[in-house]
């Protein structure tokens, strides 16, 4: 679909990018319209990524041309870009930890009088942008790193905003907002493309697109697919053109089995501050048990707590009948317990990001292939190159920096670490946000592979669809507490979104509602 | 009242080290037989100002997460030229201190541009660089000698009374306002002016800022479309500045020059040391010059304590000089922990990492 110059605000025309040879993007024709809101999708490594940091200026094309406001456009740098009212807010956050919050929403262009920084002008233009977010609640002379995510989040959309955008670049830009957070950054938005901006968007979350945009494009290994209205195609077709096959079923059949398994952790009245209190639950051998409920209801807190993270935990957990107590990473992971936490944020909890695809993969098991002091080099080559096939991650060398993947190959890089220290109990912490629907599905074929082979899983996701179609059984918390089970077939979206709500659920609902 | 809380938090650093300044320097001056005087009170902001201006010029490499290995040499450089140039007619002496300052900027001009344009580790470009300015400085002055203004060094190291005395003004009868202030020393006059006319600008401007934000994260300042190279450079310059001051005025206070390299590079050792006890995070980010001042002025009350302690008393080992890079090990560890004690209030271990 081409718009005309008159209607499309950004428009690029055979746009292609090559890193090292390999294409990012190859003649890439795309446009956007003020006054609506865009939707890129793709699987990993399609090119969204590298597409939103040419518009913002972040990367430079190798060929193409870009247009925006009816003038052609080259940015060399993400100011340029700025200059001429393209704002991005991304996926990583981009907040200075130890500048107040409004400091960091005026980061550039701050009020000034007499050539300096007008402080009370700047607390001023903070307080209102973060009022126009709704949040109101925080104070603009706070330190950024004091405030929990989904607030930094929120200053980070305030900040964006202040800078008066003609396009507004959010990618992943709802990824660590709490729900209440997102209804409103639902509704900022739709303002906004009223007040005639137009926006991108990147997200993974089918109903959140669905609910947002009004284009949706489809990219697929660096070239443009398709632009259609949002609703012209269903989820199926959608999820067709982004990965180009048929998908029969996104998730892999459940164990059927015909008595309770025999549990392998047991955790009795877990508190931990006031973020957890009175936790009590089991995982049997060889069972998936998701955690679900709203975001920030101490789910992240409690596969912590179970990993040693976390201090002064009260309570018990005993592992194959056995009391243990776990006060460290170190004791979660040893062959007495062998616990292993796949961590919420893989950049900075996952990998060592400038070490090598190899040496992120043995560093948890390199104890098992240690000779007397020494590494054996031939043992941990073979474990790596073990891993490399088994979870086919896509690579060069098994020597290139790890940050050299895309973000689905850097999580089956975090997960095979796990893998090779043979782990008994799996915590994973949200493991498929960020990543592409084929790396997805294929995660999930993985953890019921290694249910049914015994080990025993806790899969936290902030994605229903996900818990439902791979869970055994989700235990729903809600301000700290376990507020409900739910088991087999009682696992549907009208159960789940209830209980998170702490709502009771409908009987003829419960019953009724089970999805194909 | 939140306000002030806030307030009390982001610069909880620079506030301990001005309680443990005012302690130690109360103690000495109760034990002092000049104590509480004017007299002393110049001599020792006379003994503490370089290295306080040399403490701001290491706070800003410090802010942007980095380090100044070279701000003493550069101080010796700026020193050396100095006693070269700063003497004769007013005009000559007015244009031997924009020389000297000159020199200081064009150090700093160097260092930043060497670790922007060539994306350089800020601790090996600066201990080349210092070692390059200590040549330098050598060469300008191979033996300590030179001679800086006498006039100029009377009225710069005295009390502000000694200035309208030394250049003629009012004829000796000074109007009652001035006999108000006339007892505050010149280092301090001079501190004020530094700090009021080139800190609190800079720290309140948008490179200035800028500075903080590389410092805290770099990265997200990039993205945030903050010039990033022009506020690293703009800090190395404004450090080079302050390194210049210092020059200048160690040459003015001893009337001479010299090139010592060991002298500068435990000035530069010195100078980080203050940042700490200041406040200043070496992580980059938090913290600034007014602090690094509190700190030098924690360590510098260190070496006055032991010059009051009784040696003959009981506890007069302690009072040994040789004792004294001991303690002020001690005062930069106890900094430091404080810095980290943090970690103890956290229940969540991950938190320690961040």
């Amino acid at each position: 679909m081409v718009g005309t110059a008159a209607e499309s605000l950004l428009q690029l025309r055979g746009v292609s990018k090559s890193y090292g040879g390999v294409a990012a993007l190859s003649q890439v024709d795309f446009t956007a319209k003020a006054s609506s809101i865009h939707a890129v999708l793709g699987e990993n490594g399609a090119g969204k990524s590298t597409l939103i940091k040419v518009v913002a200026g972040v990367v430079q094309p190798d060929a193409g041309v870009m247009t925006f406001d009816g003038r052609a456009v080259q940015f060399a740098s993400p100011q340029d870009a700025n200059a001429v009212g393209i704002v991005s807010v991304f996926q990583e956050l981009s907040v200075m930890p130890d500048l107040s919050v409004a400091d960091n929403i005026s980061i550039t262009a701050p009020p000034r009088r007499f050539g300096l920084i007008d402080k009370r002008a700047q607390q001023r233009r903070a307080e209102e942008l973060l009022a126009r977010v709704g949040c109101d609640d925080v104070d603009p002379r706070e330190r950024v790193g004091d405030l929990p995510l989904s607030r930094r989040q929120m200053v980070e959309i305030a900040k964006a905003l202040g800078r008066d955008p003609k396009l507004l670049i959010l990618d992943e830009g709802t990824s660590a907002l709490t729900a209440a957070d997102v209804e409103r950054v639902y509704e900022i938005l739709h303002r906004l493309r009223d007040e005639g901006l137009a926006l991108l968007y990147i997200s993974h979350r089918m109903h959140e697109i669905k609910e947002l945009a009004d284009t949706i494009s489809v990219l697929r290994n660096g070239r443009h697919v398709r632009t259609f209205p949002t609703g012209a195609c269903t989820d199926d077709e959608v999820v067709q053109l982004m990965i180009g096959r048929e998908i029969i079923n996104v998730y892999p059949p459940k164990a059927q089995r015909a008595a309770p398994p025999r549990p392998r952790l047991e955790v009795t009245s877990l508190g931990w501050t006031d973020r957890l209190s009175d936790i009590s639950f089991s995982v049997g051998e060889g069972e998936i048990v998701g955690l679900g409920g709203l975001d920030g209801q101490g789910q992240r807190e409690l596969l912590l707590a179970l990993f040693g993270v976390l201090r002064n935990v009260k309570g018990a957990v005993a592992i194959d009948g056995k009391t243990r107590r776990i006060s460290s990473p170190v004791a979660a992971t040893r062959a007495s317990n062998r616990i292993a936490l796949i961590p919420e944020d893989r950049k900075t909890e996952g990998l060592m990001l400038p070490m090598s695809i190899g040496d992120n993969i043995s560093l948890s098991s390199l104890g098992r292939v240690t000779r007397g002091f020494v590494i054996d080099r031939g043992a941990e080559a073979a474990n790596i190159q073990a891993m490399v096939e088994k979870l086919k991650i896509r690579i060069g060398k098994v020597d290139d920096p790890v940050a050299t993947l895309s973000g689905g190959n850097q999580q089956k890089v975090v997960i095979a670490k796990w893998l090779l220290t043979d782990a008994r109990i799996m915590l994973l912490n949200d493991p498929t946000r960020g990543i592409d629907v084929g790396t997805k599905e294929e995660i999930y074929r993985l953890l019921r592979s290694l249910a049914d082979a015994g080990t025993s899983i806790l899969l936290y996701s902030t994605d229903y669809d996900e818990l439902i179609g791979c869970c055994d059984r989700v235990l729903i918390l809600y301000s700290g507490r376990i507020v409900r089970e739910l088991v087999g077939p009682a696992i549907t979206e009208t159960a789940i979104v209830a209980s998170a709500f702490n709502l009771p659920i409908e009987p003829h609902a419960a019953a009724g509602a089970r999805r194909g | 009242m939140k306000g002030l809380r806030l307030l009390v938090s982001r610069n909880v650093g620079a506030l301990l080290a001005l309680a443990l300044f005012l302690a130690l320097y109360v103690f000495y001056s109760a034990l002092h037989p000049k104590g509480f005087t004017v007299d002393l009170f110049v001599q020792n902001s006379n003994e503490a100002l370089t290295l306080m201006l040399l403490g701001m010029a290491q706070t800003l490499p410090v802010l942007l997460g980095g380090i100044d290995l070279s701000v003493g040499s550069l101080m010796t450089l700026v020193d050396s030229v100095a006693s070269e140039v700063v003497r004769g007619s007013p005009w000559q002496i007015a244009l031997g201190i924009a020389l000297c300052l000159a020199t200081g900027l064009l150090g700093g001009l160097v260092n930043g541009l060497v670790v922007v344009l060539g994306r350089l580790q800020p601790i090996v470009v600066t201990l080349a660089t210092g070692a390059i300015y200590s040549g330098l400085a050598l060469f300008i002055r191979p033996t300590p000698g030179g001679e800086v203004d006498g006039n100029l060094g009377w009225v710069a190291t005295n009390a502000l009374s000694e200035m309208p005395a030394t250049f003629g003004w009012w004829n000796g009868s000074p109007p009652a306002w001035f006999n108000l202030i006339a007892g505050i020393p010149m280092p301090i006059v001079i501190l004020v002016v530094v700090v009021v006319v080139f800190w609190l600008p800079y720290r309140n401007s948008e490179t200035g800022r800028a500075a903080y934000a590389v410092g805290s994260n770099e990265s997200a300042a990039y993205m945030s479309g903050v010039r990033v190279n022009r506020a690293k450079l703009a800090a190395y310059v404004m450090g080079g500045l302050f390194s210049g001051f210092a020059g200048l005025y160690f040459a003015v206070q001893t009337g001479s020059g010299n090139a010592d390299p060991i002298q500068a590079g435990t000035y530069t050792l010195n100078s980080i040391a203050a940042v700490v006890i200041g406040g200043t995070s070496m992580l980059g980010g938090s913290g600034g010059a007014i602090g690094t001042i509190f700190g030098v002025a924690v360590l510098r009350a260190i070496t006055f304590c032991f010059r009051v302690v009784d040696t003959n008393s009981p506890l007069g080992f302690l009072a040994n000089p040789l004792l004294q890079p001991m303690f002020e090990g001690v005062i930069l560890l106890i900094a430091v922990s404080v810095g980290a004690a943090r970690i103890f209030r956290m229940k969540n271990r991950l938190d320690m990492y961040r």
